[in-house]
């Protein structure tokens, strides 16, 4: 069914005791719609709530209930597929997914499996120390999630919470063009980036908002494709990557041994590092789809597409190139700006009309070092671009100094108040007249004869100087001036 | 009545009675299998009609699906939604320890 032409390059193959190895990934990544209620009913999809508060009747599978589909997620998953170049398909149906679980109380999942709303598409992503790679996306459709089992709060029981039953979720499936761990945990972070920026899902990896199966099979470097095994809800890039580490060795030991890889799904245990069988019966694949009968299909008009296509916004990569090239920040620099919207927005507020330069090296060195500290996201920073963006201002009219403005932008962190408000009540302007600098300058000279006989010999004693100046002015003397004064009255 | 083209076989009966977690005794499976291929011969008669041409029936109705506003309009149950439970606690449902 699939086939995989690119071979991995050499750094990526995997010795083993009877010569190399090559990975093949592919994965299904499941995204939470970013919809207030859920797929096909009218409750609340907020996270936390107390059990069994928010689920309609029609998501507790009772008897009667007509699912009806929510437009703003079907908007939600146009508007993913076209951030995926992809093929939106104007056609599209649900189906019944069928098998009996405790937290399934439909006893069937609705989802789409003959015709998805999207199809095929790609993304460029860039794994960590390697070349960009091109990934193909298979499809992308829509479906319900299931409720939450509780196991630990009963010996022999499971307690459920069908609040997440019917929560929209996409799921969107690669082609296996993945040949390293670095490259299926940079897809899931581009993928991450996108849904993000389109605003389709939060990207919440540890809330389980965008969690992973993990396809691996192994084969000789360009030869036969290998049985495959599938991880389960994995849910972080980390976990992800050392699952296919252990996966991958799974398989090199088995087929080196003679063995043969069975084809099943298997779970992810985060706290050993390895993956374990899940599901031994056979036939707990059969999902016997079909049309689901309580819902007609969906049409979607080229109006209702084009209308999505229109707002649609520019895209991590778009914006990184952009950065890059409209305010001349190193393509690293570029990425961390753009790595989410709120992010790029704010340092797109700070640099307008300044110096990008200066704005970014202030938002990632002193204002992500603060929120870093004060454990805050850039979302509840106490500091606004319009804030920080007045103080680099003073910075740039030589009000201040930089080393002053790092005080003043502890206090403004502090919530004392805008960088203007601080510099005048506590008197932080930048002494610039020259009379004043020349009269601190005296008096330390004046006060110090010993050291200006040994400056004469050790030039190097200038800066005992300039740190008596700078203490004289509470650290408002301009440097320079102060440099330049005491150099010639010390005739160095 | 014809033998339909694909007959459904005493193992099958068994295997889609395990599926949708139905009891089936191995004395039932040959009639339920009979009754189940009198069915399909029954439709199979369908396959005489000339469908060259038609694109496939996906609905009754000749209409799309209609689509619901992205509001929270039903929530706060929980009594309703737990009454037919045959237990539940602190707001669960409770059943039967099932984990994989």
């Amino acid at each position: 069914m699939f086939i995989a032409p690119r071979v991995a390059d050499k750094k990526d193959w995997l010795s083993g005791e009877t010569g190399d190895w090559e990975l093949i990934i592919g994965l299904e990544v499941h995204a939470q719609i970013a919809s207030k209620s859920k797929l096909f009913s009218g409750a609340s999809t907020e996270f936390g709530a107390a059990p069994n508060t928010q689920v309609a009747l029609v998501d507790a599978g009772l008897p009667g209930m007509l699912p009806v589909v929510n437009e703003f997620c079907v908007e939600q998953a146009v508007r993913t597929g076209l951030g995926l170049n992809a093929q939106i398909n104007k056609f599209s149906r649900f189906d019944r997914k069928n098998y009996f679980y405790v937290d399934l109380p439909q006893g069937y999942q609705i989802s789409q499996f003959e015709f998805p709303v999207v199809g095929e598409g790609e993304i460029e992503i860039t794994p960590e120390d390697g070349e960009p790679v091109i990934v193909g996306i298979e499809r992308l459709h829509l479906e319900q999630d299931a409720g939450k089992s509780v196991h630990d709060l009963s010996p022999d029981e499971t307690y459920v919470d069908l609040n997440r039953s019917g929560v929209a979720l996409m799921e969107i499936v690669s082609k296996p063009d993945m040949r390293s761990a670095a490259e299926a945990s940079a897809y899931v972070d581009a993928l991450r980036q996108i849904v993000r920026a389109l605003g389709t899902c939060d990207g919440d990896m540890e809330k389980g908002n965008l969690r992973a199966d993990v396809n691996v099979s192994v084969r000789r470097p360009g030869g036969e494709l290998g049985t495959r095994c599938e991880i389960k809800n994995v849910n972080s890039l980390r976990f992800i990557r050392q699952a296919i580490h252990y996966e991958a060795r799974r398989h090199i030991e088995i087929l080196e041994a003679g063995g043969e890889i069975d084809q099943e799904t298997r779970l992810f245990d985060n706290v050993k590092g390895e993956t374990r069988t899940m599901r031994s019966k056979e036939d707990a694949h059969d999902y016997r789809y079909f049309p689901d009968p309580d819902l007609l299909p969906l049409e979607l008009t080229d109006e209702f597409i084009a209308k999505i296509k229109a707002d649609l916004p520019e895209l991590p990569e778009a914006r990184k190139a952009r950065f890059v090239e409209q305010y001349g920040v190193p393509a690293y620099d570029a990425g961390v700006l753009t790595a989410d919207k709120a992010t790029g927005d704010y340092f797109e507020a700070l640099a307008a009309g300044r110096d990008a330069k200066i704005a970014s090296n202030w938002m990632m060195g002193e204002l992500f070092g603060a929120l870093n500290n004060a454990e805050l996201g850039l979302a509840d920073s106490p500091i606004s671009a319009e804030a920080l963006g007045g103080l680099i201002d003073r910075i740039s009219d030589k009000t201040i100094s930089g080393k002053i403005a790092k005080d003043v932008f502890g206090k403004m962190l502090a919530g004392e108040g805008t960088a203007d408000t601080i510099i005048e009540r506590d008197g932080l302007k930048q002494v610039t007249d020259m009379g004043a600098i020349e009269g601190f300058v005296d008096e330390v000279i004046a006060a110090n004869p010993d050291q200006v006989e040994k400056a004469k010999q050790n030039p190097k004693l200038l800066g005992f100087f300039v740190g008596q100046v700078m203490k004289k002015s509470q650290g408002k003397a301009n440097p320079k001036a102060v440099n330049d004064l005491l150099r010639s009255k010390l005739g160095l | 009545m014809a033998e339909p083209q694909h007959g459904v076989s005493s193992t099958d009966v068994k295997k889609i009675a395990r599926l949708a977690r139905l009891h089936v005794e191995d004395s039932q499976c040959g009639a339920i299998a009979a009754d189940l291929n009198g069915i399909l011969a029954w439709i199979e008669q369908l396959a005489e009609v000339d469908v060259e041409g038609v694109e496939p029936m996906t609905s009754a109705v000749a209409m799309k699906a209609p689509m619901r506003a992205d509001v929270v309009t039903t929530g706060g149950i929980r009594d309703l939604i737990l009454a037919n439970a045959p237990k539940s606690d602190d707001g669960f449902f409770v059943v039967p320890r099932s984990v994989e």
